[in-house]
Formats: C-alpha cells, sequence, structure tokens
C-alpha cells in the first residue's frame, strides 16, 4: 500500500507521529480540510435560503455532500440524515421512532458489546415506556451470534438495535442474517456502523437494516458531523425532535405541517461545512478503496498480534477478531500507567472503557488497553509499538 | 525531555505497592466522600476525621493507576495533624504543583514527588483525584 501519511498535514508535522487510535477518532486529510476551508473562506453564506448566486452554490456543495454519502452507502439521497455524529443519530432513531412505536411490554434486542450511545437511548427508553431491554448472550470469547441472537428474537421484539462492528473487540456481526430473522417477526434493526462505514465496503441496501448509523470523524471527516440512514417510508413518517428553521412546510399560528425526509430532521442552520468535509472523505476512502484500507489493516494488526502474543505478561482480548482493532492489557500495569510509556515514544493510543463498560465488565476488567489500525498506518508502527510495550513491561517490572 | 524514571520515582512506586491509611472508616465521626474519573475508571474513596478544626485521620480505599492510588498514600500522610485552613492551603498548592509552578514548600513532602506529573498533562487528574476528595470532605458542606 501506497505512504498514504503523506496525505496529511499532521504527519508531515509530526513525522515520528505513531497514531493507533483510529477507532477513536481518524486524522484528517489534507483534502478534507481544503473542502472545508474553501467553503469557509470563498463561500460562506448559508443554504437553502438565499435567493443570490453565493447561496446556490454553497446548497449545491452542501446537497453534492449528501450525494456523494449516500452513493457510499448505496442509499437513495433522501435517506441520509446529516445529524451532530453517530451518538445524535442513534438518539434521534429513538427519540422518535422509538417513542411513537415502543409500549409497555415491547421487547428491544442490545448486547454487551454496543458502544454506551448504542445502549443508553435504548435503556431510558424502555424505563419510559416499561419495555424490556434484552441482551443477546455472548459467547465466551465476546461474540454476537445469529444462535444466540434467535435465542431472545420473539413476536414481543419491536427494536433490534446492534453494532455492524464492536469499537472493543474489533468483531464483525452477522448484521445480514440478525436482519432477515428480525423481518420475519417485524421488528426494526438499527445498526451502529460507527467502526464499519470507516473500515470496509457497507451496502445498506444489500443488508436490508431500516437505520444505519455512522460519524463522520471516524472516516478521515470533521467532528460535529454523522449520518444517519433510514429507509423512506419509516423516515417520512417519523416525527421530528427539533423544531425551527428550514424543516418545516407551512406554519400558521396554529399549526406546522413538515417538509419530507431528509430535512425534516435537520432544523436550524446545518453544519455545512462539516458535510462538505465529509462528502470530501467519502471520495478520499472511495479512491483508496474500502477493501484495499480493510486489507491493509487486518495485514498489520496480524503483524502485530504475532509479536504481541509472543511477549510475556502481555494479556490480548480479541486474538481472532480479523479486524484493525487490538484490546490488550499488560499484566500488573494499570492502563493509564501504561499508556504514558507510549505516550512518552509518541504512540497514541486508547486507555480506559472505550465508551463501552458492559464489554469492559465483561472482560472483568476495569480498562484495558486498545490500538486500532488504519490505511495510514504502516510496519514502522508496529515496531515502535512493539518495543514500548517491552519498556513498559520492563520498566514496572523493576519496581 | 520527558523522563519515566522521574514520573514513577521510587516514593510513588512504594506507595502504590505499599499503601499508607488503606481502608474506610465509616463511624459518624468521618465524612466519606466518593470520587471517580469515568473516562478512566479511576475510583477513589476518603474517610476524613475533623477534631476540634483539625483533620485527625485520612483514610482512602480504591482502584485506579499507580499515580492515583499512590497519591491517596501520600495526601493520607501529609494532609494530618494540621488545621482545616493549613490543609486547604496545602491542596491547592499541590494543584499548583503538578501543574508544573514552581511549588517548594517542604510540608508537602512526599507529594514534591508529583512534581513531574505536569509533563504528562493527561495524568493530572489521576493525581489530584483523591486530594479533591479531601478537598470536598473538609468543604462548607460538610461542617
Amino acid at each position: 500500500m501506497k505512504n498514504y501519511k503523506l496525505d496529511f498535514q499532521l504527519f508531515k508535522d509530526n513525522p515520528n507521529l505513531v497514531y493507533l487510535d483510529s477507532a477513536a477518532s481518524s486524522l484528517k486529510p489534507d483534502v478534507v480540510v481544503d473542502a472545508i476551508n474553501n467553503y469557509n473562506s470563498k463561500i460562506g453564506v448559508n443554504v437553502h435560503r438565499g435567493v443570490y448566486n453565493l447561496s446556490y452554490q454553497a446548497t449545491d456543495l452542501y446537497e453534492e455532500a449528501r450525494k456523494k454519502v449516500a452513493k457510499f452507502i448505496n442509499s437513495k439521497f433522501s435517506e441520509v440524515v446529516f445529524t451532530r455524529g453517530c451518538s445524535s443519530a442513534l438518539n434521534l432513531v429513538c427519540s422518535s421512532y422509538g417513542e411513537s412505536n415502543i409500549k409497555e411490554n415491547d421487547e428491544i434486542i442490545v448486547s454487551e458489546l454496543e458502544h454506551h450511545s448504542n445502549l443508553i437511548p435504548w435503556q431510558k427508553l424502555c424505563e419510559r415506556k416499561k419495555a424490556k431491554l434484552v441482551y443477546v448472550e455472548l459467547t465466551t470469547d465476546g461474540r454476537i451470534t445469529v444462535e444466540n441472537f434467535k435465542k431472545v428474537l420473539n413476536t414481543n421484539t419491536k427494536i433490534v438495535a446492534l453494532n455492524h462492528v464492536s469499537n472493543v473487540m474489533g468483531y464483525e456481526t452477522p448484521i445480514k442474517e440478525i436482519i432477515d430473522l428480525s423481518h420475519e417477526v417485524n421488528a426494526v434493526v438499527v445498526v451502529d456502523g460507527a467502526q464499519a462505514v470507516p473500515h470496509m465496503s457497507v451496502d445498506v441496501k444489500a443488508l436490508d437494516c431500516d437505520f444505519y448509523a455512522f460519524s463522520g470523524h471516524k472516516m478521515c471527516g470533521p467532528t460535529g458531523i454523522g449520518v444517519l440512514y433510514g429507509k423512506y417510508k419509516l423516515l417520512n413518517n417519523m416525527e421530528p425532535i427539533e423544531f425551527g428553521g428550514d424543516m418545516a412546510d407551512i406554519v400558521t399560528t396554529t399549526s406546522t405541517t413538515y417538509k419530507d425526509a431528509p430535512y425534516r430532521f435537520e432544523a436550524g442552520t446545518p453544519l455545512i461545512s462539516g458535510a462538505i468535509g465529509l462528502g470530501e472523505a467519502c471520495s478520499y476512502l472511495s479512491s483508496i478503496g474500502l477493501d484495499n484500507i480493510k486489507k491493509h489493516e487486518v495485514e498489520l494488526a496480524n503483524l502485530c498480534l504475532k509479536q504481541l502474543t509472543m511477549l510475556d505478561g502481555v494479556t490480548v482480548y480479541n486474538n481472532n477478531s480479523n479486524s484493525g482493532i487490538i484490546t490488550f492489557n499488560i499484566d500488573n500495569v494499570h492502563p493509564h500507567d501504561a499508556a504514558s510509556v507510549f505516550d512518552k515514544n509518541n504512540v497514541c493510543l486508547r486507555a480506559g472503557h472505550h465508551c463501552a463498560q458492559p464489554i469492559t465488565t465483561f472482560l472483568k476488567q476495569l480498562s484495558t488497553l486498545r490500538i486500532s489500525f488504519y490505511f495510514y498506518n504502516d510496519k514502522k508502527d508496529v515496531e515502535v509499538f512493539i518495543n514500548s510495550v517491552k519498556e513498559v513491561v520492563d520498566f514496572f517490572g523493576k519496581f | 525531555m520527558v523522563n519515566l524514571d522521574e514520573l514513577y520515582r521510587q516514593v510513588i512506586m512504594d506507595n502504590y505497592k505499599n499503601p499508607h491509611n488503606k481502608g474506610l472508616i465509616k463511624t459518624d465521626d468521618y465524612i466519606n466522600i466518593h470520587l471517580n474519573n469515568p473516562s478512566c475508571g479511576d475510583d477513589m474513596n476518603v474517610s476524613v476525621k475533623v477534631v476540634d478544626g483539625k483533620v485527625a485521620d485520612i483514610r482512602h480505599d480504591g482502584t485506579g493507576c499507580s499515580i492515583c492510588c499512590s497519591s491517596a498514600s501520600v495526601a493520607s500522610k501529609v494532609l494530618v495533624n494540621r488545621t482545616i485552613e493549613e490543609t486547604t492551603s496545602l491542596i491547592n498548592e499541590f494543584y499548583e504543583l503538578v501543574k508544573g509552578e514552581d511549588i517548594t514548600n517542604e510540608e508537602l513532602d512526599e507529594a514534591l514527588a508529583y512534581q513531574s506529573v505536569s509533563k504528562f498533562p493527561a495524568r493530572i487528574k489521576c493525581a489530584t483525584l483523591s486530594w479533591k476528595a479531601i478537598e470536598q470532605a473538609l468543604g462548607e458542606d460538610n461542617e
């Protein structure tokens, strides 16, 4: 794979940076930064409002970005709602579709693998509605299986909210089979795709999922922008959860009708530059090729795992994840103590519970270390990382 | 130059491996405070006893990294047998110290070892968690 570090100003400024925290947030390539700057410096006006040329240009760029995102996930243009991020996309489904459709004794299926943003909204909804939050039992190595999913699916199941790829374990959920099974009992499936869309080819039409959420900043886009995909029929029958400018159709002193989806969910001036940046990120990732990205990450992770598992005093929790994510701990060293050694060596990784406390508890840990590879990482990064692990083991071993 | 040996001084690792005053006391004469750093999982409890306006005893128990746990042990030794005002003042000096201010007050004793934390800004909240809990225990709300 070519050296993609050259596409990032951050690497040009910090050639020794070993960035292994892309699962938390990816870096932003120059083309994305340029696209954002271009809007801010050369256009800078609002969308959908002004009857002047600049405003048309802004609207064009904003809607062009929606088109790029739609193409990227193979959806229709009008099925892409821009949100503040993946969390706010999931909250939108929950607060709108969930609030209107969930009744007492209905069941919502989640798992202990979920990121807090695909767990807490459903937990709170179930509390409000006296509905039941049901967990798919994970296998001993922490996976969701179709077999275990079947055990909890029944005619009371109204919503299934699961991750496509786990942010801690890197496992890919057998989501296609789960979606098909769920539809047999007329349950709606909400997929948290935050860790999938940046790293593999995702086709929402082929999956036939009802909702699919992801964030921009994990896929080379800026922070503050995310996407909710929803089947148009569902979206266009949902109540907005925010009201104001640009989302209404006809407003009188006593009543309001809404625009069609996606606009009814985009009240107020949207994050125009963020959407443009995300659109550019989609083009950028497509030009590299999602299959190439996935292959490169898995190769690096496997190379890294081979060396990591040979070291004494290291416990890896997801040996066979077939992803770019490795979650581990160094025996008798608290992750935060280890993290300072990595920090000293310019290695950025995550230490903590990764906003997924239930799976951390499942692993019987209070916190763990996590590295995550992306297309801009290389073998040198693996080498510096492994040497840092050895340094942690040696340094804390001497006390 | 960032130096690990400086961050993890012997005094810090000694207090981590063999903490002093560990174990809470839940009787009425102790004020118990629980604080945590939700993002990393550091979790700290302190029991503080005040007699006649003086800090008579500090106990602690919790889970976390070596910087967090050792600093609770150090605080429990350094901050006792002082008036509330003296203790609060030392706590504030400790906050300045870990931010990299030039603090040389020898009353801080073993706590002076934490000056190097300033070179690892992400760890300041680890070092100060127990001190914040003690500060809260001595706060107006608990008088």
